[in-house]
Order: C-alpha cells, then structure tokens, then sequence
C-alpha cells in the first residue's frame, strides 16, 4: 500500500514540477494544466497503440505539452489577453483536440498493452521485489527531472527566468524580451504537465479527457505544503525538492481518503471539496505565519 | 549621439483627458555629456525619459541613436545600449534571488542561452567589484536581495548597470526615494562612475543645488517643454537664485509654489 501512495505522489510529483514553474517562478496563473495533462495521456497512448517505441511517445507526448503551452504564452503576449483566460481558452480548445486524439472517444484502455511500465516491470523482476519495481522506476524518473530543471535553472537563461516572476521591469532592462522568456516557461510547464499525464496513463491503464479535471487545484495545494516543510530559502534545489514532497504528501492524503474515507462516511466524490477546502486552509496558515513573523519582527524592534 | 527630433506625445488623445505630455521636443545628447534636468511635477522629465527608453512610443517626431532611427523600437531592445535606474529600489534587482544570481542576470545585457555562467571565477570578479560600494557586500554574495536595504539594492543596480557598459544612462530621481545619508552615498558613487568610465548620462533631480553641482550640462523643463538648457562654462556660474529668476522671465509667471516645485537643499 504504502508503495502505491509514494507512486502516485511521484507521477503527479512531476506535474506539480510544472505548476511550481508557471506559478511560483513566472508568477504566471496558468490554467492549460487541466488540458494538457489528459493531452500527454491521449497521446502516450495513441502513440503506443500506432505500436511506437514507449520512450520517443513520452517525447511526443512531451512536445505535445510544450506546444499546448506555448499557444497560451502567445494568445497572452499577443493579444494582450489576461494570463488566466489565456489559459482557460487553450484549455477548452484542447478538450476537442484530446477526443479527436483518442479517436472520437471519451476514454481509450490500455491495459493488454505494452507499455514503457510493463517493459521496465519485465527488465527488473528478479532483481528488485516485484512491488517496489514501480516505485524505484518513478523515483529515478522524478529525480531525473527535478536535477535536469535545477541544471536549467542555474543557466543564463533560467536565471533570468527565475527574475521575470519577480521583477518584470528588471528582465526588460536587460534587453530580454519578456514575451519570450513566458513562451519558454509555460510551454516547459505545461511540457512537464504532459509528461506527467503520459506516465499517469500507463500507470492507471487508459486516457480519459476528463483525466485533468481539476489537476491544477492538486498541483497548487501539493505546491502550497511543499512550501510548510522548509523555510524561505533561494536555493532552487531545495524549491524543486519541495514541490515534490508536496506532492507526495498530498496524494497520501488523497489516497488515504480514497481507502478509508468511508469510515467517516465520505466518498470519492468529496475529495475536490477536500482539496479546495485544504487550499484555503493553506492560505489562512500562510497568512497567519507571516503576521507571526512580523509580531516577532516588532518584538524584536522593541 | 542620441538624438531626439521634434518629438511629441499626446496621452488621450482625442478624449477629454487628452494631455500633451511632450511638445516638440529637439534634443541632441553628445557622447561624454552629463545631464542634470530639473522642473517641477508633470513637467515631463520622467516622460522624456520613458520615450528616450522606449516605454512609450511617441506620437509625432523621430528618435535618433548614432543616426540609426530607433523611434520604433521596443523597450527591450533599446535596453542593449541604455541603462536605467527608477526611483524605486526594488525595480533594479530581483528581490527573491541570491546577490550573485541578480549580477549573473545583470551582468551581460541580451538574450540569455542555456550556458552557466556563474563561476568561482565569476564570483571573485562581482567580489572584487562589490568591494568599490564600500558596503561589505562582498561578504553577502548568497543573500537574498530583499535582506539589503533601499540604499544597498541602488548601489548594486548602480554598479550593475555601469559594469553592463551601456551607451547612455538615465537615471530617474534614482536617490529620491532614499535617506539623506544614502541618497548622498549613492550620487557620490553615481558621480564617481560616471567620471571613471566617461558614461554618457541624464540625471533628472528634484534638488536645484544638486543639478548645478552635478554635470555639464542642464536642462529645465516646463510643461513638456525644455525651456532651458545650458552647458559648460554658463553652467558652471549658475546659483540656485540665478535659476528661479531665469525661470521667472522664461515663464512670466510667479513662482509663488518655488518650493514645492524644486528643492533647494
């Protein structure tokens, strides 16, 4: 049991990666999350249907979400659109894409297929304990992509990404284009979303449109308690580090409500009651710390 | 060097707001000049600045950098070879990031690649450069910047910025929003680097006496025009006095709000 919550937590670790990027480092909300997580899904698993290689699918899935957020980068940039409803216009055009990806169908299975799971899960029995082969496998896969964004974001160009959240004015005295660097954020955000909902797919067996509903409310919160467990800090190891252990503390939570909610007679239907409440809840804590942190501040003074 | 031609801007146009911001504005930098301008609030020094950025476009007129025609051009762009600092402290500097990752960002202006930069040798030179603020900073290269006062962020963007080698600064009441103590650190600094390093620069002031001191050149303005500018040797025999009183014959008018208008101190 243990090793399904530590799982879970980790596949959608990487999304929660994605939103961290987007929302805390371009301080751009970005909603395109709920349309390209089911977009890396439908085309992971179409690609592996068509009988392609199981990595180049991640990759297609992968480019997939970069584009879906570079389209949203643009219609704000360009046409001088709100970054929220920029998001929420790709969004909803990509629901129509992802059912024509899946072939007019809301849902398409693939359990009795091959996937890059069951061909890891075949390499390594033997090896590892069968039910720890799927939790080393995602564990390497999440540590791989938080230490590749912490090498990006210590280069030129995600350094200066990482002031454009912060300090706009500072990015265009630089003579960067700041419509540039938002292309390039979001759209690896939204490439991290993907590649997320690829892994998701193969791992639940199917890829359903409405497999994103609601996915950026998650990312947030897992974003959000990854942010209680270590201090103020500027380093973007330990940033990244956070956002993933937010994750995995929020889908144990979430799995736990799954598993033993209905002991306080709760259903799996109430967990995105749960999960807004938690964001609130999140906030409230936030707000309080800081008018600690302030109370201490005058003592201090004084 | 820079030079501005007829330029105008009108905000609102055509609404009852309309407000000419800027009317017919000629002026020609040369390289090596160090201009202080004064006027009063709404004057247009801040706009002259914005347009000369490229934060605005302007509505009528041309704009000229080494005779290459730039009026089109965005703010970015012209940011290559302009340097700026605002009032505001926190504009200069990114206050969640470390000293050193705000030099590495600040250090090369243009488009930034997937290179890293930041080494122990680059460390040892923003150190070696931090040293010359004679403010300890040296010593706080992993600090987040909002740890460092409003005086301390200015003087790092000032530094920044003049080691980035930018053809032309404009500094925006950049002390303005400082103490006194540091405000006078800052334009001592300010001062000195752009003597050393021969910048070409305009320093709009609200502090007659520092306009005077300071510089080759002035320019006053009034109501989105330069009503007055002098350099050299005239420059040198100006007195607070002699400005009011040369204001009051440009403008036939009282000065009944001087003070609130310019500061002498």
């Amino acid at each position: 049991m243990i090793e399904g919550i530590f799982v879970e937590g980790l596949i959608y670790g990487i999304m929660v990666l994605g939103v961290f990027i987007s929302f805390r480092i371009l301080d751009f909300p970005d909603l395109t999350v709920d349309g390209s997580f089911p977009l890396g899904a439908a085309l992971m698993v179409q690609c592996l249907l068509m009988g392609m290689n199981g990595w180049l699918a991640l990759l297609v899935a992968f480019a997939g979400g970069v584009v879906a957020g570079m389209i949203t980068a643009v219609i704000h940039n360009h046409l001088k659109v709100p970054n929220l409803l920029a998001g929420i216009l790709t969004m909803t055009m990509l629901y129509s894409v992802n059912i024509r990806i899946l072939g007019n169908r809301a849902n398409v299975p693939i359990l009795k297929h091959e996937t890059l799971l069951t061909q890891v899960t075949d390499r390594l029995t033997g090896i590892i304990p069968d039910e720890y082969i799927l939790l080393v496998f995602f564990l390497a896969v999440a540590l791989v992509v938080k230490v590749l964004l912490d090498l990006f974001f210590r280069t030129d160009l995600g350094l200066t990404m990482g002031a454009m959240g912060n300090n706009e004015q500072m990015v265009i005295s630089q003579g960067v284009d700041p419509r540039t660097l938002k292309t390039v954020g979001v759209g690896l955000s939204n490439g991290l979303v993907a590649l997320s909902g690829a892994f998701a797919a193969q791992y639940l067996g199917f890829a359903d449109v409405g497999l994103g509903q609601g996915i950026i409310v998650s990312g947030l919160a897992s974003v959000m308690i990854g942010e209680f467990l270590v201090l103020k800090s500027n380093r973007i190891g330990v940033l990244t580090f956070c956002a993933l252990a937010g994750s995995i503390l929020f889908y144990a939570v979430m799995y736990l409500g799954r598993y033993y909610g209905y002991v306080i007679n709760m259903t799996p239907s109430d967990l995105n009651l749960i999960k807004g409440v938690l964001i609130i809840c999140l906030l409230i804590l936030t707000q309080f710390t800081k008018l600690k942190k302030i109370g201490i501040k005058a003592v201090v003074a004084k | 060097m820079i030079e501005l031609k007829n330029v105008s801007i009108v905000f609102n146009q055509g609404t009852v707001n309309e407000n000419q911001a800027l009317s017919n504005i000629n002026l020609k930098v040369k390289e090596g000049d160090f201009i202080t301008i004064i006027g009063s609030n709404g004057a247009g020094k801040s706009t002259l600045f914005n347009t000369i950025a490229g934060t605005h476009l302007p509505s009528r007129g041309e704009i000229l950098v080494n005779d290459r025609n730039v009026t089109r051009d965005p703010e970015y762009k012209r940011a290559q070879y302009i340097g700026r600092i605002f009032q505001n402290p926190t504009l200069g500097t990114a206050s969640n990031m470390s000293l050193e990752d705000n030099m590495m960002i600040t250090y090369k202006k243009g488009f930034k690649w997937l290179k890293r930069s930041l080494n122990n040798k680059m460390r040892e030179y923003f150190k070696t450069e931090l040293v010359q603020l004679r403010m300890g900073l040296e010593d706080r290269m992993k600090e987040n910047l909002v740890m460092f006062s409003g005086g301390q962020r200015q003087a790092i963007t000032l530094l920044m910025m003049v080691l980035s080698k930018p053809a032309l600064i404009l500094l925006d009441e950049h002390t303005a929003a400082l103490d006194p103590k540091n405000a006078e650190i800052i334009l001592e600094l300010t001062n000195k680097f752009i003597k050393e390093q021969k910048l070409t620069s305009m320093m709009i002031t609200h502090n007659m006496s520092h306009a005077i001191e300071f510089g080759n050149r002035l320019l006053m303005m009034d109501k989105g025009e330069i009503i007055f500018d002098i350099e050299g040797e005239a420059k040198k025999a100006l007195t607070v006095e002699k400005l009011i009183q040369k204001f009051h014959e440009l403008r036939h008018k009282s000065f009944e709000n001087d003070r609130t208008l310019l500061s002498e101190e």
